[in-house]
């Protein structure tokens, strides 16, 4: 295996990755902007990057914009808005054809980084805000997907456990953003928090695929520099509750099946000693098809079609999810604890975990092959200060002991139960 | 072995058909550090009338059978075929579709023992009727969870509005109720029908050394016996040009109402280039047109007619196709009156030579960018294989396409009794 490696550059400005890599036969771009987590502003963030691919100042429409990139054959670029443990991050990915497969004289990459450069730093404005068709449009079709959540009853569930079980702590905090402060948002509101976004959020760009290196630098410094900005980590530290007592709750919607979710805090962040034994812990535990989770839940007693785990690496959870008939509550709860308990108490082997390291180490690898994914990775790294380079981090995977996977089984905490069911089933 | 090499796109595919007929094509990428293996059979939810192997009488087999069937291929007298893999560090999965059911893994190491896993697993049945019995709980949740979806119920209510007997009306996975019926015996006789290896093909790509992956293949086929394999006949229900269902709705717990709209496309039994054109063009002109780019859907999206999870999708096979458009609506009625209008405009329209270009350098770049995925060349090599289709021709295809071609396209297309509407209501309740 070849490892990708990474150089990092303090810019003006912002950090600026490299990677060269020659797996794909695109070049990935993507641009990171963090800021800590708050309820004041987060519903801007979730409108910002949709409006932002609205319009240029010289494309003035979504036609002639989409058309552009088109034209670019067919250079992508999306958005997401995501939660770090308790900060922010608006993730802008752009994706376009290495210049070596296509007959073209035309400078392909060049032109796709001016496009994206314009979408950032050069959106349609008039007099003091940004265009008020597109940013009531916008608006309209925001509410739209705050309040469509709840058609994904998955999605919808692991919402209601997390506004339950995190109150008060920043975490809880919705990425798309709440319908009710979006009357307040005006065009000129908007820009004014946009502003203040693309001078003082932390900056990464990531650039990856076939290429010279020089050469990307030179692009990279003259479209996305930012005079004049520190370029400050502004970090908001992750807050972990102390859990004092189990909290259960019910709650029933028009579903024929019911959403039995667990929200549990592992007290562990990437980042620190015990993360590795974490990532064991949790593929024993309800991670991969051979685990207990879906070997008890599904296989043995055919309740469910999925029941798995999966852990937050910045906030310290540990996620159970399983969609159960709405008569089987009592049965797949106990089920659940039982396999919490087992692992508490050791009930696996040695084999077991070696195995698990593998099945780590084997999607690790595979993450990286993706050119987003190896950019997550490394981008988690660089947030908790833990950067090493790929075969170190599989080392630290493959040192974890039994012993260790046991004693994170009994550092992590049941802090939440979560049912979200039909309006007649059992409880 | 022979190698298929692919100047511009720097690939080289290598092809064999083993003694028993098995298909087996190998793609390797050394810079990768991944390895996927995708074992499928020509044989899908569609596949519900034969003649099984060794019999003179054709039958009818329960709803869902070829998904429950890929469920139960995992199973073994003494494990769990996830095990296995597990052990060897890979991931397994596997999915049905309408006329396909695949096993597949990826895995980092020991790519040779996976893959012998992979042969070997989906070549030695063992179903019995405890086991069949306790799948059904399973997939029967697998069905609940889809029904709560409502893109899957408005996906599926559009195909069962246009079909009014062609199996792909029916849910991939069958019904609660139709998958009670299904004994092991069934299970054996689809299984000995379309698990033939000369009804399959095996896709090996990523880190792997060629030569050495077709011996151990080679070696591996040649250790297990087969019957001589009859060609497999099938029968499908005659179907109407005509849709089943003009309008039809649902009610669901929905936030926003869904509406879709539907197009029969006409059975030509295309295969190969031309089935390729066909499927190029639709999916270039419903772009233009209805890509965030085309003059339709900026019409209908600045009418708050439509939101951002406004989609359209084509799928053409041989014995049948559809295109479906549509998503979330405040006004689906409105909106669903609007996109048939559309629909009929599109025969009076002509792309200019300009804009049909960019549509081509867009259709190029996608093609590209699919193409640093192990996974998709795999799959989607398949697919067309079995549609007579070479998946790294497709980019001198999309090359020679023109708009005169569309607009030929276009003539064709579509008439008022091959579309139906399909809307998902919010229930009104207090």
């Amino acid at each position: 295996m070849k490892l990708t490696k990474e150089t990092l550059l303090e810019k003006d400005g912002y950090r600026l990755h490299i990677l060269p890599s020659k797996k794909y036969k695109t070049i990935t771009i993507v641009a990171k902007f963090k800021a800590p987590l708050k309820r004041e502003g987060i519903t801007e963030r979730a409108l910002l990057p949709h409006v932002l691919q609205k319009a240029t100042n010289n494309h003035p429409n979504v036609r002639s914009l989409q058309s552009a990139f088109e034209n670019l054959y067919g250079t992508a670029l999306s958005s997401d808005g995501s939660k770090k443990g308790e900060n922010h991050v608006i993730s802008f990915r752009m994706e376009v054809v290495n210049e070596t497969y296509l007959n073209d004289q035309e400078p392909i990459l060049e032109k796709a980084f001016q496009l994206f450069h314009e979408v950032l730093f050069d959106p349609k404005v008039e007099g003091d805000g940004f265009d008020e068709s597109i940013v009531n449009r916008e608006k309209q079709t925001l509410e739209q997907r705050i309040t469509s959540i709840k058609d994904d009853k998955m999605s919808y569930a692991n919402l209601r456990l997390m506004d339950q079980m995190c109150e008060n702590e920043p975490y809880s905090l919705h990425v798309h953003g709440y319908q009710e402060d979006l009357k307040g948002i005006t065009k000129e509101k908007l820009y004014n928090y946009y502003r203040e976004m693309i001078t003082k959020d932390m900056l990464d760009v990531y650039v990856i695929g076939d290429m010279d290196q020089e050469a990307m630098e030179k692009m990279a410094d003259q479209y996305f520099s930012r005079k004049g900005s520190s370029n400050k980590d502004d970090d908001q530290a992750s807050v972990s509750k102390k859990v004092e007592k189990v909290n259960e709750i019910v709650e029933r919607e028009e579903v024929n099946q019911g959403k039995l979710h667990f929200g549990y805090r592992t007290y562990t962040k990437f980042g620190d000693d015990d993360y590795y034994a974490l990532q064991i812990f949790n593929g024993i535990f309800g991670g991969f098809p051979s685990s207990k989770l879906f070997m008890n839940v599904r296989e043995k007693h055919s309740l469910a079609y999925y029941a798995a785990s999966r852990f937050e690496s910045h906030k310290g959870l540990l996620l159970v999810f399983s969609g159960i008939d709405p008569k089987d509550f009592d049965q797949a709860k106990s089920i659940i604890m039982e396999q919490m308990d087992a692992m508490k108490k050791g009930d696996f082997t040695e084999e077991q975990v070696e195995e698990t390291k593998e099945q780590v180490v084997n999607q690790l690898q595979e993450t990286m092959d993706n050119a987003n994914g190896l950019i997550e990775v490394l981008y988690h790294q660089m947030l908790s200060g833990a950067e090493m380079p790929a075969d170190e981090l599989i080392e630290n995977v493959r040192k974890v002991s039994k012993q260790a996977v046991v004693q994170m089984a009994n550092k992590i905490e049941l802090d939440t139960i979560y049912f979200l069911t039909s309006k007649e089933g059992g409880e | 072995m022979e190698a298929l090499v692919y100047k511009q796109l720097n690939e080289t595919v290598y092809q064999e058909t083993m003694d028993n007929g098995l298909k087996v094509f190998l793609l390797s990428k050394p810079e990768m550090a991944k390895t996927f293996g995708i074992f499928t059979t020509n044989y899908g939810s569609i596949d519900q009338t034969f003649t099984p192997i060794g019999k003179d009488e054709s039958v009818t087999v329960p709803e869902g059978i070829a998904h429950f069937l890929e469920h139960k291929l995992f199973e073994k007298e003494d494990r769990d075929v996830f095990q296995d893999f597990t052990r060897l560090g890979a991931s397994a999965n596997a999915f049905t579709s309408f006329t396909k059911t695949a096993y597949l893994f990826t895995a980092t190491s020991q790519i040779e023992k996976n893959v012998q896993t992979l042969l070997n697993f989906v070549q030695d049945p063992y179903f019995s009727e405890e086991s069949v019995e306790k799948e059904k709980g399973i997939i029967a949740q697998e069905i609940r969870m889809y029904d709560d979806q409502p893109d899957w119920r408005s996906f599926f209510g559009t195909i069962q509005s246009l079909y009014h007997k062609h199996p792909v009306k029916v849910d991939i996975a069958g019904t609660v109720e139709s998958i009670q019926d299904i004994t092991k015996d069934d299970l054996y006789t689809c299984y000995e029908t379309f698990y033939h290896p000369s009804n399959m093909v095996l896709f090996v790509a990523g880190n792997i050394e060629p030569e050495a992956m077709m011996d151990l293949i080679r070696e591996n086929q040649s250790q297990k016996e087969f019957p001589d394999a009859p060609e497999i006949n099938r029968s499908y229900p005659e179907e109407p040009e005509s849709v089943a269902k003009k309008e039809h709705s649902i009610t669901m717990p929905v936030t926003t109402a869904k509406a879709m709209v539907g197009v029969k496309e006409k059975v030509k039994d295309l295969s190969g280039e031309e089935l390729l054109r066909s499927e190029l063009l639709s999916g270039m002109i419903l772009d233009y047109y209805f890509s965030k780019s085309g003059a339709f859907y900026e019409e209908l999206y600045k009418d708050d007619l439509i939101d951002d999870s406004f989609q359209f999708e084509t799928e053409l096979d041989r014995h049948f196709g559809f295109t479906i458009l549509g998503g979330d609506s405040r006004k689906p009625d409105q909106m669903a009156a609007r996109v048939k209008e559309m629909l009929h405009e599109l025969k009076e329209q002509r792309i200019s030579d300009e804009d049909f270009t960019r549509m081509k350098r867009k259709k190029i770049g996608q093609f590209m960018r699919a193409l640093n995925s192990l996974e998709f060349i795999a799959n989607q090599f398949t697919h067309y294989h079995t549609l007579g289709v070479d998946l790294f021709e497709v980019l001198p295809v999309i090359e020679s396409l023109t708009a005169d071609d569309a607009e030929r396209y276009l003539q064709n297309w579509l008439d008022e009794e091959a579309i139906s509407v399909f809307q998902v209501k919010p229930q009104t309740d207090a």
